[in-house]
């Protein structure tokens, strides 16, 4: 499978979270929110239970990132589930100050 | 991605703050996004092709940047200052349309083919009315453009540079924090819309959560007045707005806002004295050089508020001259300096810029992509990378002097002559030379009572630059040609002094 293409979305299966693709390395990845795989974003929901160990939730216009930095996410809607690759949680990443510019 | 989603995720999250004010006329981000949804809707329902602006900035314009967006219809902000054929030769390139103006504009216009015209006030009533919004369906395909934007046209025939959504949306992305503002910020937009200043502005300034305060038409005095009832906190200018406002400030008529915490400037070169002023007139304000173009979505690189104070109280030349300069590139953009050849140049060497990123585009409607080869635009600006990565924009290369074989910058010309206490502003521009084919000719303004020579300058730059520099032909001028957006134009000092 080739790298996901940046602007890519998803949702939850589990709960409301929708983010979208800023960054992926190439190759098939397992993404997954509240312990179930991700969803295209136009799929009917799933439903189900989210997985206690994966419930720490995600906050709108922040951004996911795994340890080799390669995959990042952005959360285009909040839910009560949180990110996972191959079942690692993804981190926040920190903001960068930029000064405004305009 | 679509830059819809930029005013969905701030409706959702901040749905009750302010969103954009103009006058007595403000819009929460809920408004503003349902207000969107029926503006969308009605677009739809004309079948045109283009959203188009001719207006200066009120609550319209980011409901029809919006609008747009989420029927699926490239946003494309005229210039309100063209008239006649110029602005007829813009219309004939984007119908069918609909087209946003004033009821003024909107009589005269009246009968156009393929035009369809909404007033300002009629566009409002849209938005506030009580309509259904369109569902929620815009395109989320990135190559969809967003904004058609004509550059000014000051070297020939406007061309209309493509931003497409994952331009826009890459460049908020990537220089915003999501609702890093206050709920007490507030931005003074003066920048008009069909500057991608302007554009930038609004895309930011919802993403941010910032409130925005148009101001329709630039004044010193309005500005300063408007930042003072506002408690601005940030601000975006061009050179030429700063350097009134200081001027003002300078007669006693107005004293500097307190409130306003981060001023950033950009849209054309800023003369050193001017931020120098600026610094001492605004002493808590933080200043930001950005520097951009049209083509790549706006600001690619800055030279931020720590930056601007270290360079200015430093005993060294070298970082000093840094308060001339562009800064350093935004993260995920790369610049390089190249030779003719379009080979990159040794550190510190002048040449073309060329930048790379996710946000540049390098496009125009009809002329294809100006990208070469790894994705790199060329910018048509000279410039140099010092050691420490500092970028110093040192005027389009096709204002280049060729003398005898050797190229010479206007830009490295000017700045030593805006280091003379007695100058004012300058152009440096080609004029014909029957020896070397072209020689440097230069129009100076001098400052407010100076008598300083032509000789006297002309040593000063013998004394700081090899004498092929040296202007043979000095004019004083009482000021300078700039277009409203600040940008100096070059062209009109040319012909003036005897170029072609």
């Amino acid at each position: 499978m080739a790298a996901l293409k940046a602007g890519t979305r998803f949702k939850s299966a589990v709960c409301a979270t929708q983010v979208m693709v800023i960054a992926a390395p190439e190759g098939d990845l397992e993404l997954s929110c509240g312990g179930s795989p991700l969803l295209d974003v136009t799929a009917d929901a799933a439903g189900g239970e989210i997985d206690a160990d994966h419930k720490n939730g995600t906050q709108i216009g922040k951004r996911y990132v795994n340890e080799a930095g390669d995959l990042e996410l952005l959360c285009t809607k909040p839910g009560e589930g949180s990110l996972a690759l191959g079942g690692t949680p993804l981190v926040l990443k920190e903001a960068k100050a930029l000064p405004s510019s305009d | 991605m679509n830059t819809m989603m930029l005013l969905e995720m701030a409706a959702q999250a901040m749905s009750e703050r302010a969103a954009v004010q103009c006058g007595d006329d403000r819009w929460t981000m809920a408004e503003l996004f349902s207000g969107a949804g029926r503006v969308a809707s009605h677009f739809r329902s004309l079948g045109v092709e283009n959203a188009a602006l001719l207006d200066v900035s009120s609550p319209a314009v980011p409901l029809s940047l919006f609008g747009a967006g989420w029927a699926g219809l490239p946003f494309v902000p005229l210039n309100y200052r063209l008239t006649g054929d110029e602005l007829d030769a813009l219309i004939a390139r984007i119908t069918p349309a609909v087209l946003v103006t004033d009821s003024d504009r909107a009589s005269q216009l009246e009968g156009r083919d393929g035009l369809t015209l909404i007033s300002r006030k009629e566009l409002l009533e849209i938005a506030r009315g009580s309509a259904e919004p369109a569902e929620p369906d815009w395109e989320m395909d990135p190559e969809e453009i967003a904004i058609l934007l004509f550059t000014s046209g000051t070297t020939g025939v406007p061309k209309a540079a493509v931003l497409r959504h994952k331009h826009m949306v890459s460049y908020i992305l990537g220089s915003v924090e999501f609702m890093a503002a206050e709920e007490s910020d507030a931005a003074l937009v003066s920048a008009p819309p069909y500057h991608v200043a302007g554009m930038a502005a609004l895309l930011s300034g919802i993403y941010s959560g910032r409130r925005m305060v148009q101001l329709p038409n630039f004044d010193a005095a309005s500005w300063l007045g408007l930042a003072h009832k506002e408690a601005v906190t940030n601000a975006f200018v061009v050179p030429t707005m700063l350097a009134r406002i200081i001027d003002e400030l300078e007669t006693g008529a107005a004293i500097a806002p307190a409130s306003l915490r981060s001023l950033a400037y950009g849209g054309g070169k800023m003369p050193l004295p001017v931020i120098e002023r600026a610094m001492h007139h605004f002493p808590e304000t933080a200043f930001t050089n950005a520097y951009g173009l049209t083509e790549t979505s706006s600001t690619i690189a800055v030279l931020g508020p720590d930056e601007h104070r270290e360079a200015a109280g430093s005993p060294d030349a070298e970082i000093r001259k840094r308060l001339g300069s562009a800064g350093k590139p935004l993260p995920g953009v790369e610049v390089e300096i190249r030779d003719e050849a379009g080979k990159p140049v040794a550190i510190g060497d002048r040449g073309e810029i060329y930048v790379r990123g996710e946000q540049v585009s390098g496009e125009y409607k009809g002329r294809g992509s100006l990208l070469v080869e790894g994705g790199w635009f060329p910018t048509n600006d000279g410039g140099r990378l010092d050691e420490e990565g500092y970028l110093f924009v040192e005027g389009r290369i096709d204002d280049v002097i060729v003398r005898g074989g050797e190229n010479l910058s206007p830009g490295e010309i000017e700045d030593v002559l805006h280091e003379h206490a007695e100058v004012a502003d300058c152009a440096v521009v080609p004029i014909p030379d029957e020896q070397w084919g072209e020689g440097v000719g230069v129009a100076i303004v001098r400052t407010r009572g100076s008598e300083v020579s032509a000789e006297t300058l002309q040593a000063w730059v013998k004394q700081h630059l090899r004498s092929s520099r040296v202007p043979q032909h000095v004019e004083f001028w009482d000021e300078l040609p700039y277009n409203e957006t600040g940008k100096l134009l070059r062209r009109k000092v040319k012909e003036a002094l005897g170029g072609a």
